[in-house]
């Protein structure tokens, strides 16, 4: 992973000076900053790949139902399909050699039926890619939402008044921050995902997709909410926060109207690259049987699924496998762009 | 020998008359029954086998895994011993450190060896009729899994199970140093104490060794091998006895081999390439589904298959909701098509769908089929129509089901598949994949409130109360403990007195005694449904092209010490 932040000066001065002025006057930092993100066109070339991923996910449905006519979260060992006017069983039996091993179809490049073949239950694995993609995307897009808005109120708080809370914030960001990300996400899956999570009037089941996303949201929460806390305590050193305290504003007023203004732009840059980081987490911990359980899909049960597939049937981890290389790579040259767009001195994120 | 045998590569069952191995590509093949030939031009060099991961403890009387009983075959003896031939014969027992077989009086209670002289442990002590006592009361000392079930026969044995650290089987076992007389005395007959004897567990090791588990230390033993060495993180490596010498062909042939190195920590698919390359003789692990084909296509000369009597096998839990409900157990047995499981576990030539609890050709064995898509002796076919019926006659569609797999592919396979099918006939299942460390102990203990799991049984020995008492008997039901192998917690006590009564039969009349057992099997699957009987497995064998003399038996599958090395 890169370097995710250090403290950065970014004030709305500094917005103003990244837009331009026009015949009726100053060009808003927000749009000056859409304006060049717009120009941008790797980024733009990211987003639309980016759509094009959401949309094809978004209609699993439509493809499982009414194109290919399978249900992938059934096992289909025993049955057929019809391909080139012949009847051909979804897994088929070695009819070579000793005649042992049962193998299921590959690829029949056909759009309608197991475009790229089944896994090992005899499912159809494009269908199940689509599915998979919703899954990983809707954790790591959720788990994005909530880990920059957990991250953003604690580095508010924590920089903004400092002192006895900024300590206790810190050192919960240290205790989070001294585990190996994965070694968290691991240990905090296995235990909820075996029993689920039970705590006063809390109680989430064992398969529910909210564990895996609150697991990663909250695992990667130091990662931005401490650059968020050097970012307030720096603006609050500036004179226009100086001026507003002077003039007598509340501080839930300055938090709202003076700073978080000023943090959002950084928020946002964090955010394709937390999408990006929580899907890669997700797919990491679904690949080994601990995040998303069967027969629900994400992209990385399909690549444990073809995991013991690579042999005969390689497209079965290989195809989730660069959906994931592709969605994460879009989204990394979207953050790209929203760094050059809107945080142009490069400060707070590096790359994946 | 339990489920831990589960770590080899298995498929279906045929009958036994089907046992001899399919393929012997390698060397002669030795008629089954005969005593194996000793050619010494073919002894020396080192035999490299792979396993994935260790056995545990490498002490005889404790160890229960196939990966080491196989093993263990080379390196110890009993007073008598499953005989060294390949096919049906390799059931029999027969004398090995006793000069005959036992003189049994006193009405099946009083069994008389007495020990062969001259022979020695591999540190050089010779064997005495001290060494036999001390290797009596070990068992308990070291808690045996199975001293409280198989020996606590003998006179003295309930007292050593519930104080091991000062058992002396007073009165249990009685030997004499001048006439080197062994006398064991059983509370009650029992017609398979010499199939218990017969097992690694009652190997005669010094009498010096420690009254505990020795775990990676090396126990001496009197077999043509010795370990010199066992890293359970690495590997172990196994010496010729230098003390060693032939008493009995049929009780300890002599091996070929120089070393013997069994190496852990390759995944299979890399054992597998390796074997394929010649960088080593044999694969421990069972062979990858995804490589079954390639291997059976191209290398079919170094691939032996051979039917096991054995079953996998899916245990309800009886006193948990919902298969605490007779017609929820009978459901699923109905739903679940077994010719899909066997397609998970590489299809009809690696497995053969089963409907009874005890494996084809086994003593007791009946063809029956209480539950199929049509009325046949043999399984057919699912019945979901019936199944959907049965569950909502029931009252429990709609309850949540935990299926407890292991998280090795063919097992988290038929995990999920059974999941497909509760879920299709109305129930709300997941799959919970444990470690194969952990998977079997929890399975057995209620406090883990398993509802349904997927396990394996491998005979022990040749006994229908091998299958049908152990597993499904009310004595070993032990709620709340690790060690309840009867998974589903089964308990009809009618059954139960009818087991009783046909273990008693076998000592005076078998072939009755096996008759009841069918019934038996038969009553339980009618009117207990406790498990869902998956299918039989067989057993493939992949060895590279420098390794000869594959033989193979039918109680310990394939013996090691018997390969060449080319």
């Amino acid at each position: 992973m890169g370097e995710i932040g250090s403290t950065n000066e970014l004030s709305t001065v500094d917005l103003v000076a990244i837009g331009t002025t026009t015949a009726r006057g100053p060009e808003s930092p927000w749009r000056s900053s859409l304006r060049q993100l717009r120009r941008n066109k790797a980024a733009v070339g990211a987003f639309a790949l980016l759509v094009f991923v959401i949309t094809a996910c978004l209609l699993a449905p439509v493809y499982a139902h009414s194109i290919a006519h399978e249900n992938p979260f059934v096992s289909n060992l025993n049955g057929t399909i019809r391909l080139g006017g012949k009847t051909v069983q979804v897994l088929q039996a070695n009819t070579q050699g000793l005649g042992l091993g049962v193998t299921p179809i590959g690829p029949t490049w056909h759009f309608s039926t197991y475009f790229l073949g089944a896994d090992s239950q005899g499912r159809d694995v494009f269908a199940r890619l689509l599915y998979g993609g919703r899954t990983s995307l809707f954790i790591g897009f959720i788990s994005a939402v909530i880990c920059c808005g957990v991250a953003a109120l604690m580095g508010l708080v924590s920089g903004y008044f400092g002192g006895a809370i900024d300590w206790l914030i810190s050192r919960l960001f240290d205790i989070v921050w001294a585990f190996p990300i994965y070694l968290l996400a691991i240990s905090l899956s296995v235990v909820l995902l075996t029993s689920g999570l039970n705590i006063a009037f809390i109680h989430i089941e064992a398969g529910s997709l909210v564990l895996p996303i609150l697991i990663i949201a909250l695992v990667f929460v130091p990662y931005v909410g401490r650059p968020i806390r050097g970012l307030v305590m720096s603006l609050k050193e500036r004179e226009f926060i100086q001026a507003a305290i002077g003039a007598g504003a509340s501080d839930s007023h300055i938090l709202r109207k003076e700073i978080l203004p000023n943090v959002m732009p950084s928020i946002i840059v964090f955010f394709p690259l937390m999408v990006a980081f929580n899907m890669l987490t997700e797919s990491a911990l679904s690949f080994l049987s601990i995040g998303v359980q069967p027969p629900a899909a994400s992209w990385g049960t399909i690549i444990n699924d073809g995991l013991d597939l690579l042999y005969t049937r390689p497209w079965v981890a290989m195809a989730p496998g660069i959906m994931i290389v592709i969605t994460a790579g879009a989204l990394n040259v979207l953050g790209d762009g929203f760094r050059d767009a809107f945080d142009p001195k490069a400060k707070l994120r590096g790359s994946i | 020998m339990a489920k831990q045998l589960v770590q080899k590569a298995y498929v279906i069952v045929g009958a036994l008359v089907l046992m001899s191995s399919t393929l012997v590509a390698m060397g002669p093949a030795t008629p089954a029954g005969a005593a194996f030939t000793y050619q010494a031009k073919h002894a020396g060099g080192t035999l490299h086998l792979l396993a994935s991961t260790a056995g545990g403890t490498l002490d005889p009387q404790v160890n229960y895994t196939l990966q080491y009983w196989q093993l263990y075959q080379a390196s110890y003896d009993g007073l008598v011993s499953f005989q060294k031939v390949s096919g049906l014969p390799s059931f029999d027992v027969v004398p090995d450190l006793a000069v005959a077989m036992p003189k049994v009086t006193n009405g099946g209670k009083t069994y008389t060896f007495k020990l062969r002289t001259g022979i020695k442990f591999s540190n050089g002590k010779t064997v005495t009729v001290k060494d036999v006592l001390a290797s009596f009361q070990r068992i308990f000392k070291v808690s045996n899994p199975n001293a409280g079930t198989w020996y606590n026969d003998i006179v003295g044995g309930p007292g050593c199970v519930s104080k091991p650290a000062t058992c002396t089987l007073s009165g249990g076992v009685v030997v004499n140093a001048t006439t080197n007389a062994v006398v064991v005395n059983l509370i009650k007959p029992d017609s398979e104490f010499l199939d218990q004897l017969a097992v690694p567990f009652g190997s005669i090791v010094p009498a010096n060794t420690p009254g505990k588990d020795e775990g990676d230390t090396p126990v001496p033993g009197t077999g043509a091998y010795m370990f010199s060495k066992y890293n359970p993180n690495t590997g172990l490596t196994m010496k010729r006895n230098p003390y060693f010498k032939v008493w009995s062909a049929a009780a300890q042939p002599p091996g070929y081999p120089d070393t013997i190195e069994m190496t852990f920590g390759e995944t299979v698919e890399s054992e597998v390439t390796s074997v394929e390359n010649n960088q080593a003789n044999w694969v421990f692990d069972p062979l990858p589904t995804d490589r079954l084909q390639q291997i059976s296509t191209k290398y079919a000369s170094q691939l032996h298959v051979n039917p096991l009597t054995a079953d996998w096998y899916a245990p309800m839990n009886t006193n948990l909701a919902p298969f605490n409900n007779l017609k929820a157990r009978q459901a699923l047995n109905y739903a679940i098509n077994k010719n899909d499981v066997v397609n998970l576990y590489g299809g009809t030539k690696l497995g053969q769908p089963t409907c009874t609890i005890l494996p084809p050709g086994f003593p007791g064995y009946k063809p029956y089929c209480a539950y199929n898509s049509t009325s046949s002796s043999t399984y057919k076919g699912p019945n979901l129509v019936k199944a959907k019926a049965l569950v909502k006659a029931s009252g429990t569609a709609g309850d949540k089901v935990g299926i407890v797999v292991t998280n090795d592919p063919v097992n988290l396979a038929v995990g999920q598949y059974i999941q497909s099918v509760l879920n299709s006939i109305g129930y709300k299942a997941t799959v919970k994949p444990l470690s194969a460390n952990i998977q079997f102990t929890y399975i057995q203990n209620t406090k883990n409130k398993v509802q349904i799991s997927v396990s394996q049984w491998y005979q022990d020995y040749p006994a229908a109360s091998d299958f049908l008492n152990v597993l499904l008997g009310c004595t070993n039901f032990h709620p709340g403990s690790d060690n309840s192998i009867n998974i589903a917690g089964y308990c009809d006590k009618a059954i139960n007195a009818k087991m009783q009564a046909a273990e008693t039969l076998e000592l005076t009349n078998p072939a009755k005694a096996n008759t009841m057992w069918g019934e038996i099997d038969q009553a339980i699957m009618t009117t207990g449904a406790p498990w869902v009987p998956l299918f039989n497995p067989k057993l493939t064998d992949f060895v590279s092209k420098s390794t000869g003399n594959y033989q193979f038996s039918d109680q310990f599958y394939m013996y090691v010490d018997q390969l060449w090395v080319k």
